[in-house]
This record gives structure tokens, sequence and C-alpha cells, in this order.
């Protein structure tokens, strides 16, 4: 059954305020790019819940989801060895050629928007790709990840809105000093708007993945369609990743 | 769900087909309107020839962004939904979309209408009329989620019967009147478009529903009330077909929460000579294959050799 698998749980722990990690083992072959989704069937609630993929390899992969609901929190209290049905390889990913050997990425992610970015970060990293990592959170408690950018040799630099890590604000605080040739961005609504902002005002290109509310998660029932400067686009299937030059925020 | 290799034992001996009027079906499931696109982005999971048809996405004369984000919020055993009739217009899904569903899909298909005015469904009705590959023109008086049309025209017996009169008189093709359930008497809606020279009925969209968040005491989708539909309106939906039968002469298709073959066969005993699968489609890209596969298993195991046999058969 192409892009249905069955996951098996191998761990599924917390790793911040809220925030927890799983580990889920299966066919990962319909997973192309990093930034894809995957979307969870959990039993008791009709829809799927879509999370971003983390970091995959041939025997499984990683997603880090925080509790907002019933659905996440039942996720939560899933164990080890426990078997989820889930559509993977949704949606279309960043794109790892928009940015070549020897030039510099920015990366940018905000709370449960910074997972998918370690994906990709690896890879760019593999592709010679010098990368620097702006990870942006609330407050410490819901701080995570930031040893492991740091271990693929990423340059990381943490915000916190409270001040009480790293720099006191938001991402893009951290953003306007860096140069860099190319960004890569996923987080809430505001951030995305604000990165997108600040990036036209360098001059800079990049990719924003978006998130919203969704019905199917692979383009089925129109229920997250968003405006774009080339026509109406569905965020699960025609995104979660769209260029800069193709948004519009209105602003 | 079943072991999909298990349907292969007997599924030769089962006659799954079924007709509306001339046209023969090869089986009763049809992914019904706005739950499937226009069809062809399916045909990256399996071979969507094995369905009985496809009803297309809900289409209506000039383009539709539809309704503000979040147009979507889950229920228990189903979801409401406010999507607001999103479409390209007739035009593009005519030029654009029809002929990438013609690459993949080799059977008629079911045009879904929508509009504002008669003029509107008339216009729309009379573009897909034109189109070899259109079997029927679904003409949908019971969406819940446009204002000034919609299901307006579908809560009213003579206003109905307008819109079904005048698509009649300029289109050659058969017309099926998509119901609401969201009326007093359904069957008063029915039978007068049947007067009014349908060809055959569809029923029911979905019922009107509201999501409020108790953590912060609002609206959960952009407009309030939206569509309620998935598992839990199956037996409402069953009541009004086979309610709907007793009042009419002409083929029904019954929607409403169908998920299994079961659910099938219980929608056919009701009255209904082919079904629309609808929420299933959007948990699970492959409902409708799985319960084309698991139908001849569930015939072989209730005596059914042909499933048209059953229509009706509950009354």
């Amino acid at each position: 059954m192409h892009k249905k698998v069955k996951y098996r749980i191998l761990y599924n722990s917390q790793i911040a305020d809220r925030t927890y990690r799983m580990r889920l083992s299966g066919d990962t072959g319909d997973i192309k790019a990093p930034g894809q989704f995957i979307n969870i069937a959990l039993p008791g609630f009709y829809l799927r819940r879509p999370i971003s993929v983390c970091d995959w390899d041939q025997e499984g992969l990683d997603i880090i989801y925080k509790v907002v609901g019933d659905g996440t929190r039942l996720m939560s209290e899933l164990s080890e060895g426990f078997e989820l049905d889930v559509l993977t390889g949704l949606g279309n990913g960043f794109d790892l050629s928009a940015v070549k050997k020897g030039e510099t990425a920015v990366l940018v992610g905000g709370g449960v928007g910074v997972p998918p970015l370690y994906g990709l970060a690896k890879r760019l990293m593999a592709e010679g790709v010098s990368v620097k990592a702006v990870l942006g959170f609330n407050e410490s408690p819901q701080m995570f990840f930031e040893k492991e950018f740091s271990e693929l040799g990423a340059e990381v630099h943490i915000t916190t809105v409270d001040g009480s890590a790293g720099i006191k604000g938001f991402v893009t605080d951290a953003m306007k000093e860096l140069s860099f040739d190319h960004y890569y961005c996923c987080g809430p609504m505001p951030m995305l708007r604000a990165v997108h902002r600040l990036c036209r005002e360098k001059g800079a290109e990049g990719e924003l993945s978006f998130e919203a509310r969704m019905g199917c998660g692979f383009g089925a029932c129109m229920g997250c369609s968003m405006e774009t400067l080339s026509g109406t686009k569905r965020i699960c299937k025609d995104g979660p990743v769209f260029k800069s030059g193709e948004v519009s925020f209105d602003d | 769900m079943t072991e999909r290799s298990g349907a292969k034992k007997g599924s030769g001996l089962r006659d799954m087909s079924v007709c509306l009027g001339d046209w023969r079906l090869d089986d009763p499931v049809i992914p019904a309107s706005g739950t499937f696109g226009f069809g062809y982005e399916f045909s990256e999971y399996y071979d969507i020839n094995m369905l009985g048809s496809i009803a297309l996405k809900g289409t209506t004369r000039e383009p539709r962004y539809g309704n503000p984000l979040p147009r979507i919020a889950e229920c228990r055993e189903g979801l409401i939904n406010a999507i607001g009739l999103q479409n390209p217009g007739v035009k593009k899904v005519m030029e654009e979309e029809l002929p990438k569903l013609r690459s993949v899909f080799h059977k008629p298909s079911i045009a879904n209408i929508s509009g504002f005015s008669i003029d509107d469904y008339v216009y729309t009705a009379s573009c897909f009329d034109e189109l070899p590959d259109i079997g029927i023109l679904e003409i949908n008086i019971s969406c819940p989620n446009v204002h000034g049309g919609g299901m307006a025209f579908g809560q009213d017996p003579a206003q109905a019967a307008s819109v079904c009169e005048a698509v009649k008189r300029s289109c050659k093709k058969p017309v099926y009147m998509k119901l609401s359930p969201n009326v007093t008497d359904i069957t008063a809606i029915a039978s007068a478009c049947e007067a009014a020279g349908a060809d055959g009925l569809v029923l029911i969209n979905t019922l009107l529903g509201m999501r409020i968040d108790p953590r912060t005491g609002k609206k959960v989708v952009s407009t309030g009330a939206a569509g309620f539909s998935g598992p839990a309106v199956k037996p409402i939906a069953v009541r009004m077909v086979y309610q709907v039968y007793e009042a009419v002469n002409i083929p029904i298709i019954g929607v409403g929460g169908i998920e299994t073959a079961d659910d099938v066969i219980e929608m056919m005993y009701a009255g209904a000579s082919a079904v629309e699968v609808g929420a299933a489609n959007l948990v699970d890209p492959y409902a409708c294959y799985d319960i084309i596969r698991e139908l001849p298993l569930k015939m072989e195991e209730y005596g059914i050799d042909r499933l048209s046999d059953i229509i009706g058969k509950a009354h």
C-alpha cells in the first residue's frame, strides 16, 4: 500500500515542557525531503494528526510534537510497541537545491516548527552547505534541540520571548545581524510573517513552511487552502513549504 | 480494516453492478463530491477505475476561494466542514481539471453543480451537459456553507422544483437533485423534484452542526455553523433514504457516513441504487478501495448473488 503504513513506536518520551519525541519504525520509502509530514490515526479520534518529520533513515523516523489537545495528549500516553496507522511522505518538503555547496543557509524555527529543520540541517551540511540555526521559544522550559543542532556543527542562536535563555526577543532579533544566502523557516504564522518581512528587507530569498488545521492532509478536502501570488494552494498538498516569492502576508 | 488480499475469493461470482437509469455502473461505490477533488490525485494511491464513478468537486459558474480558515473541526465519529465551495469555476474545471481526470479515469463521472441563482445552475449544468464523459448532472441544492443560494434552494419544495425544472429544460443528461437533510420533511422536497422531472435523487448532504472550543468559548470553524458528516450521521441518512424510497419512483444515490461494505449494503436495503462515500475519504484515501474489495466477501457471507437485488428490500 503506497503511502499508508504501520509504524511501531520504539520510544515516546518527553524532551521539554509538553513536548515529546517519538521514534517510529517502519517503511520510510515515501519520505523524499525534509519538511514533509506524516498523518497519524489515533484510536478514538476521527481525524488524523499531521506531524512533521524531524529526521528519518531507512529503518524509521523521528517526530517531535507538542501536547495541545486531547489527541496529542493521547499520543503522549502511547507506549513502546504500539502500532500506528499512518499516511506517510505527505507534502512537498524543503528544496535542498536552492542553496549550493559553500553557501550559507539560515534555518529559522519557532517551537514545534524546529523539528523539520533538523533533518534539513543534516542534509544541507552533508551537501557542504554552511548552516546557521535560529531557534525561538517562548521560555527556556520549552527549549529543545540546541545540543542536537550544535552537534551537527551548525552555528546555533537561541531566542526566548521572556529572555530565560539566549537572546531575549524573537527569532528576527537574532537574524538581523546574520548574513546568509538563503533562508528556511518553519513556525507559527506571526513568525513566518515577521521573518518573511525581515528577509525581504534584507533582499534574501527563502522558503516558509506553513501550518494549518487540516482535514485530510492529502489534498482532497480543501480544508487548509491559502491564497498565494500564484493562486489558491492547499497547504497540505501543494505545501506545506512555499517559496518566499510566492507568498503574500498582505503587508 | 479487512485484509486487503482476501477479496479475491468469490469476487468473480458476485455481481456488484447497479443501474442509475440507463447507466450501468460496475459497482455502486462513488466518492462523494468535495471529498475526492477532481479524482485524478487519488490515482497515486490506487487504480481509480475500480470505482463505480466519481462525483466531482462542487463547481460554480465563477471561481470561488471559499470561506476563511479554519474550515474544519473534528467531532466524535465525524467532522464539520465549512469549505464554502472552493473551486476554480466551470471554465477552468473543463479546461484544466477534467483533462487530468480523463488521463487516469476511463468511465463517466458525475458533475456536481452549485449556484446562487437559477441562472447560475442552468449555465454551469449546460457546460457539463456538452461533455460525453459526464454521466449525471448532480444539482447541489443543499450546500450549507454558502449564503444566498445552495441550501436555500433545497429547503423549499417550490424552489427546489424550479431549479430542477430549469436545468431539465436546458440539459439532455440525467438530472439528479442532491437534497439537504436540514428540512422538516425531506419527502416533500423529493416529491417536488420528481414532479419537476428529476431523473434521480442524491441524499443526504451534510447536517448543520457547530463546535465551540471549551478552552476559549469560541466557535471552532470560521462560519460558526457548518456541515456535519461522518459515521455519526449514517442512521439519519439511512432513515431519509428509506422514507424517500417510499415517496418517489426515481433512483436514489444514498450518502451519509458510509465507511464499510456493510454500510453500503444497509443503504441499498433502505432503497439506494448506488452510494456515495464522503467523509471516509478524508480519513483514509483507500476508503473506497477497501469497501469495493470487501463487498463481494460480504455478499458471499450474506448469500447475495446480485447486489441490485437488495435495493429497497428492507421495505
